[in-house]
């Protein structure tokens, strides 16, 4: 079955993680969840014939966040369930029709002989659970209903990362009652700063949450804008180290780096193509910041742009087959777009006073950038079929945005009390959250890709 | 100005004092010479106070007199003392998302550019940074801007090329790190690096 076969990808996933978990950074969530949907996820019941052992992820708290941190979800809280049950056949549909909730998210974790747990757990609309409760007659037979429950999924989970399994749990959820796949089982990849720190500054990456920190890479010197590749297993970045520019990729299975021979000049930006065979960067090697392609098998290297005003911040479009990049070509920075066949270029920002650093979003339908409007830098959409722009941050220094891989967050960069941190804000700019950070300053967030394989 | 004056004056010794510094130890040796003589003068003063106290002349001031031995400056010292001056003038300022050399660095820029010309072997490190408005991306092009600018400037006043090399940090690398509007002013720098 299909869904055996991602479960078990998603066990050598895990295995495959480095180790050291902390926090250092927490989502508090600061704007809109007024049209969050109710729901509620039940504790999920320990079956072991031993008492549940301390420390226990619980599973059902952190399924609870995932659906609270997308914006579009209220979970109930536990102290207003009216029971706790562990299987469809305990529910109480009234008691539960009464809270309001939508939907109940119940379970049951087994421990197994070898060390792992089964994890049982299902999806349950209340509404046609309640409706349910009386069988019907079809074909002159009383039949009872089972359609109110939306999932009902087992699998086998090794305990070393029982976050993620939580996470995948949730994306399962996400996925069935928006229609939307989940983005809970990614990563972000950020630089920190702490001047106090011998070496001040560093690449870390975290799950999407913050949670599971840890540090990849740190420096004397300043490290830039890191950028996943299409399979979540390596990152690309700029790093000063040598006091010049230079382009690495760092490998997260084996945790060792590579470095992209330099070229004369600025060597930065690096962004993967979306088939991970290329890196689109910004060089400055003849004479002024242009847009480059460099090809990872063939290592050439193809010159895209060439003006005499800078040319930066270069990203993929979903399909691969063009670039948006900044320019200042008509003066003040906007954002072009380049077709990698014709070569064909097309300015798409005319509102505001500057426009910089665009991505497109994964269903290619939107722009997402930063925008110069009465001194203030904020991150806004634009859609590319209107040109409508939406603004979706009231920053001051708002940058770096990241989309999330379903396309319904944006990581950013703001300031916040004096300190720079990372925030997220729904791709409709209704739900803010931000990430203060335990020590130091955030900056340049990347989301990863889904961790999982795609489904069939 | 009397940091200009100061550093004219070095530049111009600078070569004096490296003839100076070639013939250092027999200058040493005679100086030695010297010092000794006016110990032993001293000496006999001193004792000629004491035990004629009434001599009708008082050989001595009574407190130490000699001069201190002054050793010449070698040409490393010399430049090691202009760099150190051009040190402490060596940042150029620019306005809010402007990439020029603004007249009120026209002076900075010739005493470097000067000491660069009569210096050939020295180089120099020019960083651009940016202040923290706008983008890493754009900010990062933009400091290359600014070290680029101070470039011209230089070659154009004679500088060699080879002398020069540049980096950019764009925001990377501020010096007031409070994300106020004093602190951008401070940021948007090019940094002159011996």
């Amino acid at each position: 079955m299909s869904i055996t076969k991602r479960f078990l990808s998603f066990t050598i996933l895990c295995l495959m993680q480095v180790q050291i978990a902390y926090a250092a950074l927490e989502i508090v969530i600061t704007e809109g969840t007024n049209s969050a949907r109710p729901v509620a996820v039940i504790p999920f019941k320990w079956l072991g014939s031993q008492p549940q052992p301390q420390g226990m992820t619980d599973f059902a708290s952190i399924i609870a966040d995932d659906l609270r941190n997308s914006g579009r979800f209220s979970p109930l809280d536990r102290s207003l369930m009216p029971q706790t049950p562990a299987t469809e056949s305990a529910v109480d549909y009234a008691a539960w029709k009464d809270t309001g909730v939508e939907a109940i998210v119940i379970g049951t974790v087994k421990p197994l002989t070898n060390g792992r747990l089964q994890i049982h757990f299902q999806l349950i609309n209340v509404l046609s659970g309640f409706k349910n409760q009386t069988p019907q007659k079809i074909d002159e037979q009383l039949v009872k209903n089972t359609d109110h429950i939306k999932l009902n999924l087992k699998g086998n989970f090794s305990t070393r990362r029982p976050r993620h399994i939580s996470h995948r749990l949730s994306d399962y959820v996400f996925e069935n009652l928006t229609g939307t796949r989940g983005a809970f089982l990614t990563r972000i990849a950020y630089v920190s700063i702490n001047y106090d720190d011998k070496y001040p500054f560093k690449l870390l990456i975290s799950d999407y949450d913050g949670m599971n920190q840890h540090v990849l890479f740190r420096s004397t010197e300043p490290v830039m804008s890191p950028s996943w590749d299409p399979t979540g297993k390596k990152l690309a970045y700029m790093s000063m180290e040598d006091k010049k520019h230079e382009i690495w990729i760092y490998d997260l299975v084996t945790q060792k780096r590579e470095l992209i021979e330099p070229y004369k000049g600025s060597n930065i930006l690096p962004v993967f193509s979306p088939d991970g065979s290329k890196l689109s960067m910004v060089l400055s090697k003849s004479g002024q910041a242009d847009v480059y392609v460099y090809d990872l098998k063939t290592k050439k290297l193809e010159r895209l742009t060439k003006n005499r005003g800078i040319d930066t911040e270069a990203t993929w479009s979903p399909d691969g087959k063009s670039l948006v990049f900044t320019s200042e070509r008509g003066g003040r920075p906007q954002i072009y777009q380049i077709n990698l066949e014709s070569k064909k270029i097309k300015r798409l920002t005319f509102e505001g006073n500057a426009n910089l650093n665009p991505s497109i979003t994964p269903d290619g339908k939107n722009l997402v950038m930063v925008s110069l409007q009465k001194g203030k830098y904020s991150v806004t959409k634009q859609d590319l079929s209107d040109g409508y722009v939406q603004k979706l941050t009231n920053g001051r220094l708002d940058k770096s945005p990241s989309i999330a891989p379903n396309g319904s967050m944006v990581i950013y960069s703001t300031v916040v009390k004096g300190k720079q941190v990372l925030s997220l804000v729904s791709m409709d700019g209704r739900f803010k959250a931000v990430l203060p950070a335990s020590d130091g300053e955030v900056k340049a967030p990347a989301w990863s890709p889904f961790l999982t394989s795609k489904k069939n | 100005m009397q940091l200009n004056k100061i550093l004219k004056s070095l530049v111009i010794a600078l070569p004096m004092l490296t003839l100076a510094a070639c013939s250092s130890t027999t200058d040493t040796t005679a100086n030695d010479g010297v010092e000794s003589a006016t110990q032993q003068t001293t000496t006999e003063s001193a004792t000629n106070a004491n035990t004629a106290s009434d001599a009708n002349v008082v050989v001595g001031s009574g407190t130490d007199v000699s001069i201190d031995d002054v050793e010449n400056l070698t040409a490393e010292e010399v430049k090691k003392q202009v760099i150190d001056e051009l040190r402490k003038r060596h940042v150029v300022y620019f306005g809010f998302d402007q990439q020029a050399v603004t007249a009120e660095y026209g002076e900075l820029l010739q005493d470097h550019a000067n000491f660069l010309i009569d210096n050939p072997m020295v180089k120099v490190l020019i960083e651009g940074h940016a202040d923290e408005r706008g983008t890493p991306g754009y900010n990062i092009a933009l400091g290359e801007r600014r070290a680029d600018a101070v470039v011209k400037y230089l070659n154009n006043l004679g500088v060699s090329s080879s002398q020069i090399s540049t980096v950019s940090y764009g925001e990377e690398k501020p010096v007031n790190t409070s994300h106020t509007e004093a602190a951008f002013t401070q940021n948007r720098r090019a940094v002159l690096v011996y």
